[in-house]
């Protein structure tokens, strides 16, 4: 399944990148493939956001505005003007995931 | 699981509360956190103290609450307290797994180790799963470095490998892990059923292992949290359809509100179902990436037949009908992009950039036809008389 991907925000900086692997390691969607001992995008349209990838860069080789794709938190968000986030949580209450 | 050779074990057994929260409330604690439980098996000294040791067979009663967490807000206060678990004889060496406190995961995790000697370290993810933790941060590198001290986890368990779920890595920072306390970081599978595989692979996942799918069972068991909380706004709707209708120069009519509301409450019943269970069913069957168009397709495909019925009824109502609930699906809909495995943010932003205008313009544009639809009613209602 694909979803609206034209405004993903994930960035490599290949010259950072040294080839560990942990981007391939993290990403549950597999957006990453090992080539000439340097990571690439191989599939940006999989790519879902979630920042796993940036986390556990070790090299700051990526890059991604990471959020939950959840119409709700960011209804909420628009609402309350905070940040975006998902309302399962904390005290309880909440529909998702 | 039997009672373990040589292992003292502990007479005093508590049950859990009802919602799965472990209250302290006389029995004995193990590295300060956990209190013995219908799943737990005993204790096992370590030279951080005693540990709690669990079962890895789920009980009724596990299930009971694991299915109960499937259908209401009952997973909302569904916990275990944080702090490091036994299953079978774990030593120095043995693998740590980590999960969050939420009972759901931590079942899902425990049983998937029937047969293994490991530790499990629950993280205080305040009764979250561990990827929407990951998400908040709560299942992360602060959380587990502190958990990791608190625990004493070098004494217990220094030599062993700290694997962690690879859905926890939106939170955790490997490196700074590593940095802080000397364990590496392994992320296994996503899903706990593969942990046997993993382990048996020699702590190696293989690609299908590392991909979130999204499959029908994963679908249709996430269907009832989209039914129940669109059916919650389902009364107040049905007040306001049998009060409109019912309304009347004369005062409320009771036969008018329910031979004219009720068309109007099977179409909001029949929109509810195409947006909160059909387009999550049918998900990867139903044309456009868009959730919202999905579910204004799906909702105009359910809706169709009523409208049939409707045709003996007011053009005005018909139109109100064919604007209004399409839309009420789209917008049901559009909430699953919350539960699934693979919307990014972006993706919502975009959908939500195009869809608010078209909702509150639909939405106002209905309201404003069943009020042309009532005030057309009373004139007649008026001349006649």
């Amino acid at each position: 399944m694909r979803y609206i991907t034209g405004g993903i925000t994930l960035k490599m900086l290949a010259g950072k990148c040294t080839g560990c692997g942990m981007c391939l390691e993290v990403c549950p969607h597999g957006v990453f493939r090992l080539e000439g001992g340097r990571a690439l995008i191989a599939a940006r349209d999989r790519c879902m956001e979630c920042g796993a990838c940036e986390k556990n860069c070790a090299f700051g080789a990526l890059s991604v505005s990471k959020g939950v794709g959840c119409a709700s938190a960011l209804i909420g968000s628009m609402i309350t003007g905070g940040e975006p986030t998902c309302g399962c949580g904390g005290n309880g209450g909440g529909n998702c995931c | 699981m039997g009672k373990t050779k040589g292992m003292p074990e502990i007479k005093l057994v508590l049950k859990p509360a009802s919602d799965g929260q472990l209250r302290k409330t006389g029995g004995k604690a193990c590295c300060g956190g956990p209190v013995q439980a219908e799943w737990t098996t005993g204790t096992i000294v370590t030279p951080a103290g005693p540990v709690c040791r669990v079962s890895t067979t789920l009980t009724r009663a596990d299930k009971w609450g694991n299915f109960k967490c499937r259908v209401s807000s009952f997973r909302d206060r569904y916990s275990v307290s944080p702090g490091l678990y036994a299953v079978g004889e774990p030593g120095m060496a043995s693998d740590v797994f980590v999960s969050a406190n939420y009972k759901f995961s931590f079942d899902m995790l425990r049983r998937e180790l029937s047969g293994m000697n490991a530790w499990i370290l629950v993280l205080d993810t305040k009764g979250i799963n561990v990827w929407c933790a990951a998400g908040k941060g709560t299942f992360g590198t602060a959380e587990l470095i502190e958990r990791i001290t608190a625990t004493r986890l070098n004494s217990v368990a220094g030599k062993g490998r700290l694997v962690l779920p690879q859905l926890g890595a939106p939170g955790v920072n490997a490196g700074e892990v590593r940095k802080a306390t000397g364990f590496k970081v392994c992320y296994g599978p996503v899903r706990a059923a593969d942990i046997p595989f993993y382990v048996a692979a020699g702590h190696k996942a293989s690609g299908e292992m590392r991909e979130a799918g999204f499959g029908f069972m994963d679908r249709i068991v996430l269907s009832p949290m989209e039914i129940i909380p669109a059916m919650k706004r389902y009364p107040l709707f049905a007040l306001i359809i049998l009060t409109v209708f019912g309304l009347d120069p004369r005062g409320i009519i009771f036969r008018d509100a329910v031979s004219g509301g009720l068309p109007f409450l099977a179409l909001g019943l029949a929109s509810v179902l195409a947006g909160a269970f059909l387009v999550p069913v049918l998900l990867p069957f139903i044309p456009f990436k868009s959730f919202a168009a999905k579910g204004w397709l799906a909702g105009a495909v359910v809706i169709l037949p009523g409208i049939v019925a409707l045709s003996p009824m007011s053009r005005t109502l018909i139109l109100a009908a064919c604007i209004f609930f399409p839309m009420a699906s789209s917008y049901i809909a559009l909430q699953f992009t919350g539960s699934t495995t693979f919307t990014c943010i972006s993706g919502v932003k975009k959908e939500l950039k195009a869809a608010l205008p078209v909702y509150i313009t639909s939405a106002a544009v209905s309201v404003v036809l069943l009020l042309a639809y009532k005030l057309m009613e009373w004139r007649v209602f008026l001349f006649l008389k």
